[in-house]
């Protein structure tokens, strides 16, 4: 159907998408903002991404955020494309739909507690909290979200081929990469994105689940921001929307060269 | 797949989520059964082995769980997190269902873009975006100073810090979480029959409703379950939007980890929070294993 839209669903549009955006531009704006306070607009200027630059803590974080972003998702990758491979490839087992349970438990649960939950088993068994259980807090997190991405890209592509490699005599382990890795990597790549993005978006658990010494971002902003409302915290909030939203015109490439690759 | 690389990956996933899923929720189980003392951990262990004794004595309480049902405060926090999260949902489900209609009725070369727009949102810092909305709705913000300089109002309303403050926060965080489920069932809809519905004489109103809505449910169902889930236990929007009267449970159990360090106590309150969502969780997780497996 492509008739042009009626004015009530023009409307509908441009009302939802107002309310999504707006806001998020309005904060972009006053970034920029000269003044110190935040609804008078006083001229254009990049005061507050300077000052950003002069603050150790805030640059700090963003480190951790990103360090343990990066090493979080990898470890989430490995361990949800290895839930996606027995949820597509492995068939019939016992105790198959705990398993399909447990592996979409973490995105159904609230935050809180999957914190508090992660934070008593890191007590425990007596870990340190820090930079570690940071890691493994996110890739455990995450891990459900790689799934999901994963295993629909399992269940999409052709079997067949995979099989044919099997017959012609290569080990599962050569199929795999050869064959199957391929076919799947814009998944796998979005995938990572993804975790990545969640890893450093996340407030809650790394509250929880972090100790002395690693703290991240948005632990950071969210100190700052509970002390009211600053221009700074706009401009680091608007670099975080920018980083994200490069990510996501990279992971959308990605997904076109896969639905191209497969036209 | 050979049998031992089956076997192999099964159990390796396996124990990945036994450790880092299963595990942690049957020691929230374990502690919530202890009392609080002072130490490290700050909490009684659930076996002890008296004097003398070869076999350990269980020393397991329900008393945390009866301070929850005798204690106001976390009755209060349960009841008023269950009633703001599902105000939060039917407004979404308001202002989603228009706009994933008209999403789903959009000309097809403007979906995708429409739809990375509904999805952009997902990806941003939901902290970021509270705070965004915090300064539109602030008394000295854009939002009160429209109404001002429109004449509707005589001075800027206080939003912030009411009940009606965190159910638009809430609405705002999760909006995207209602549209995408409802844009996926409303788009696989068949145009023709509502082409039908048309020249059987049916008004588009009446199609709306006969045809599309229940069509539409799963999608419905879906939406609502995935916004008022995340926004029954959600803490950034109570704690940064409501005021100090407002209570929510995430908020509380945060409070009650951090400041009071009574960890039973917290622990007890999450596996109710828990026995709460159960019913919600398990109806959502079928919906999505049903599409997931393409059945």
């Amino acid at each position: 159907m492509s008739r042009r839209l009626g004015p009530f669903n023009m409307a509908a549009l441009a009302a939802g998408f107002a309310l999504l955006y707006l806001p998020i531009l309005s904060l972009v704006l006053y970034s920029f903002n000269d003044g110190r306070m935040v609804a008078v607009w006083s001229g254009w200027s990049l005061r507050w991404y300077r000052s950003l630059l002069d603050n150790r803590l805030l640059l700090d974080s963003a480190w951790v955020s990103l360090s343990v972003g990066a090493v979080s998702a990898t470890l989430a990758l490995v361990a949800g494309t290895a839930a996606a491979l027995v949820l597509a490839r492995a068939g019939r087992f016992l105790g198959r739909s705990a398993f399909a349970g447990l592996v979409y438990v973490p995105l159904v649960m609230p935050e809180v507690i999957i914190g508090i939950s992660l934070l008593l088993l890191f007590v425990q068994i007596d870990l340190d909290r820090g930079f570690f259980t940071l890691v493994l807090s996110h890739a455990a997190f995450s891990a459900a979200f790689v799934t999901v991405v994963v295993h629909s890209r399992l269940i999409a592509v052709d079997r067949s081929i995979e099989e044919a490699a099997l017959d012609l005599g290569a080990t599962p382990a050569r199929t795999f990469l050869l064959v199957t890795v391929p076919m799947i990597a814009p998944a796998l790549a979005a995938a990572w994105l993804l975790a990545f993005t969640l890893s450093l978006d996340d407030l809650v658990i790394a509250s929880f689940a972090t100790g002395p010494g690693a703290t991240t971002l948005p632990m950071r902003v969210y100190s700052q921001v509970r002390l009211g409302v600053t221009p700074e915290i706009n401009a680091i909030s608007t670099l975080f929307i920018a980083a994200v939203a490069g990510v996501v015109v990279v992971a959308s490439l990605v997904n076109k060269g896969l639905v191209l690759g497969r036209k | 797949m050979s049998r031992r690389a089956r076997v192999l990956l099964i159990a390796a996933s396996a124990t990945w989520l036994a450790l880092v899923v299963l595990a942690p929720f049957l020691i929230v189980l374990k502690i919530s059964l202890a009392q609080v003392v002072q130490g490290r951990p700050p909490y009684t262990p659930l076996l002890a082995w008296p004097e003398g004794s070869v076999l350990p004595s269980l020393q397991a309480s329900f008393a945390n769980y009866a301070l929850l049902f005798s204690d106001s405060l976390y009755l209060d926090s349960y009841l008023s997190s269950l009633r703001l999260a599902a105000l939060a949902t039917a407004v979404a489900l308001l202002i989603g269902l228009p706009m994933a209609h008209a999403m789903a009725r959009a000309p097809v070369g403007w979906r995708p873009a429409l739809l990375v727009l509904a999805v952009l949102p997902f990806w941003s810092s939901s902290l970021i975006r509270v705070y965004a909305w915090i300064g539109i709705l602030a008394e000295d913000g854009p939002f009160n100073s429209l109404l001002v300089s429109a004449g509707l109002i005589d001075r800027p309303l206080a939003i912030l810090n009411t009940d009606i403050g965190i159910v638009s926060g809430l609405v705002y965080s999760y909006l995207p979480f209602m549209v995408l489920p409802l844009y996926a069932s409303l788009e696989r809809i068949d145009p023709a029959l509502l082409e039908a519905a048309s020249d059987l004489g049916c008004r588009p109103a009446g199609a709306f409703f006969r045809i599309t809505l229940p069509l539409a449910l799963p999608g419905i169902l879906a939406g609502c379950l995935l916004v008022f889930i995340p926004a029954t236990g959600e803490f950034v929007v109570p704690d940064l939007m409501g005021g100090s009267d407002t209570l929510m449970i995430g908020k509380t159990l945060w409070t009650e980890f951090f400041n009071n360090r009574d960890w039973p106590l917290a622990g007890a309150a999450s596996v109710l929070l828990i026995l709460l969502l159960v019913g919600p969780i398990v109806a959502l997780e079928r919906q999505g294993l049903k599409r997931a497996e393409g059945r």
